[in-house]
């Protein structure tokens, strides 16, 4: 289940605070016009297609990449200007498809960055070790797989024990396990206080793991809220499986018509029934009087998948 | 501005040139030519061995002209739009590092790499010729040996400029390629072409100025003046005003050379 989004503390400044942003290149709106607040120890989620606006807005939130209009900042201050080396020291970031040095092994490689961004190099060997890759400190970046190559980039992007982290389809060449590590990292982090922003193209990765999430297209908010809340704001009918066996279907289905706007379709296992998020208790009420006839049933939700397309669809 | 973080990317760069031996295959290169060149540069005349040490060193500055501009451009075009499209580039900069500390540590390790590859050649050269040269001979050795340094961080300059101005490596390298070709060997030509077209109508002396416009020429003004013997072996350079002739104005201008493309490339460097 997806776990509820912690309250919003307006009485301390969000950890990153988008307010009308606009980013023209010419005449493409890669960002246009952007208002966003995460709170601290948030995980967001950040989904999109390909060219929605969503590596521009993660440059602009770093400050590699200066607003059109509009203000950006990270932790009350902003990235750019006098104090960008404060506020970036508490920043870690993981941009997409990163080749590291090929040259380095992954200690050499931390520490490098670790030097760059000021942070003890004492915390290079934790790292490592962190993200699993304790055992091929001394070899080569070159000799690794994909899946360390994306841990490497990860150890780099917690040095320095950051606040804000923002990391650019970070699960990318992982397996299923380091996938479930990763995660498990990330809410330890969370647990510490650090805000997580984190863009992936495997939706139903992020569903069970995001406390907020946005859709991004063309340069706009579509869509702005918990997986539950982009869900009913998308209303997309549930589904509802019930094991039955044939001779029963027929008392079933003719229950179900009692209900308004919902329509059942029948299975091998039994009935397939749709139903709008409003009448969930109305049809599993509807149904009581089948009694023990009813062997299972089974409630499913749409997938962020489906929400996604759903609400693309406008 | 912080050194530590200029120091922390040349530190890099420089190990990178030091461990893939990239300056000693360049030592070594420079090492091996200018023994060749200062053992058979008489060939032509019907000799060999070792000859005086200004046609030595006049012998090598027609090597120098053509090879190390080459691999200044070869060593730098790398230098940003690699970071780019290997996707790192973004990564560094969202460090607390300005784009002007990422670009002179960069500058500033290639550099290293160049000049300790480039002194380290040639002065094995001169500690094997010792005996043939006289105090004198040593001084212009070492004025030689500090002008091909000089060229080469003007050639670097220019292929970082070229680095940041691209987006694709395959393109940076194409351009570093075409610029060797037109200061090394194009740009000579166009002048004397003019100069030629012109009948020598338009002042010989105002076109001796335009030299000034390539490092190569530079380089090569700066060590021809100081050889009174060879002065008479090189064409176009022969018409260079004695105004021209001044070791310390010719090294002011080369280090606006040096200086000049690396400040286009802090000002259009943009992530």
């Amino acid at each position: 289940m997806t776990r509820n989004p912690p309250p919003i503390d307006l009485s301390e400044p969000p950890a990153i605070e988008v307010r009308g942003a606009h980013k023209h290149y010419g005449a493409l709106h890669a960002v246009d016009g952007i208002d966003l607040r995460i709170a601290r120890g948030e995980i967001f989620g950040l989904i999109g297609h390909n060219g929605a606006g969503k590596s521009t807005l993660f440059k602009m939130i770093l400050g590699l990449t200066p607003a059109t209009s509009g203000e950006i900042r990270v932790g009350g201050a902003t990235v750019q200007g006098r104090d960008f080396r404060a506020a970036r020291r508490h920043l870690g970031y993981l941009p997409e498809n990163v080749v590291l040095y090929d040259n380095l092994n992954g200690l050499e490689t931390l520490r490098f960055f670790a030097r760059l961004k000021g942070a003890p190099l004492a915390q290079c060997p934790a790292l490592l070790e962190r993200v699993g890759l304790a055992h091929a400190g001394n070899r080569a970046v070159r000799e690794y797989s994909k899946g360390m190559r994306q841990r490497l980039g990860f150890a780099q992007a917690l040095l320095g024990e950051p606040q804000v982290l923002l990391l650019d389809e970070p699960t990318n060449g992982l397996d299923p396990q380091a996938i479930r590590d990763f995660y498990a990292t990330l809410r330890e982090l969370q647990a510490g206080g650090v805000t997580i922003v984190i863009t992936s193209h495997i939706l139903a990765e992020l569903q069970e793991r995001v406390d907020r999430l946005a859709i991004l297209a063309s340069g706009k908010l579509q869509a702005l809220g918990s997986v539950q809340a982009l869900r009913e704001q998308a209303h997309m009918p549930l589904t509802i499986h019930l094991t039955l066996a044939a001779t029963d279907r027929p008392a079933a289905l003719g229950l179900l018509s009692a209900v308004p706007g919902v329509t059942g379709t029948e299975t091998p296992e039994g009935l397939h029934v749709n139903c709008p998020r409003g009448s969930k208790m109305a049809v599993l009420r509807a149904l009581a009087p089948l009694g023990t006839a009813l062997q299972d049933l089974q409630i499913q939700e749409p997938s962020l998948e489906d929400v996604y397309f759903d609400l693309r669809k406008g | 501005m912080e050194f530590q973080q200029i120091f922390t990317i040349a530190g890099k760069e420089f190990r990178d040139r030091m461990r893939n031996r990239w300056v000693l295959a360049v030592a070594l290169v420079f090492t091996v030519f200018s023994l060749a060149i200062a053992y058979f540069g008489g060939a032509q005349q019907g000799t060999v061995g070792f000859r005086s040490i200004e046609f030595t060193i006049a012998s090598l500055v027609s090597l120098v002209i053509y090879l190390i501009p080459l691999i200044a451009l070869l060593l730098g075009f790398d230098a940003i739009v690699g970071e780019r499209e290997r996707g790192s580039l973004d990564l560094l900069l969202s460090l607390p590092i300005t784009r002007l500390e990422l670009l002179l540590g960069k500058y500033l390790g290639l550099a290293a790499a160049l000049t300790l590859s480039t002194l380290a050649g040639f002065g094995l050269v001169a500690v094997l010729l010792v005996r043939q040269f006289s105090g004198a001979a040593l001084f212009h050795y070492g004025g030689f040996m500090l002008s091909s340094v000089l060229l080469g961080l003007a050639f670097l300059s220019m292929a970082v400029l070229l680095s940041v101005l691209t987006h694709e490596r395959t393109r940076a390298s194409g351009l570093a390629i075409a610029a060797w070709f037109f200061f090394v060997l194009v740009f000579d030509l166009l002048l004397l072409g003019a100069l030629v077209a012109t009948g020598g109508s338009y002042g010989g002396e105002a076109m001796a100025y335009l030299l000034l416009l390539n490092p190569a020429d530079v380089f090569r003004i700066l060590n021809v003046f100081s050889l009174d013997d060879v002065r008479t072996l090189y064409g176009l350079t022969s018409i260079v005003p004695p105004a021209l002739a001044k070791p310390w104005l010719m090294g002011a201008v080369m280090a606006g050379w040096i200086v000049v493309p690396l400040g286009l490339a802090s000002w259009r460097f943009k992530p």
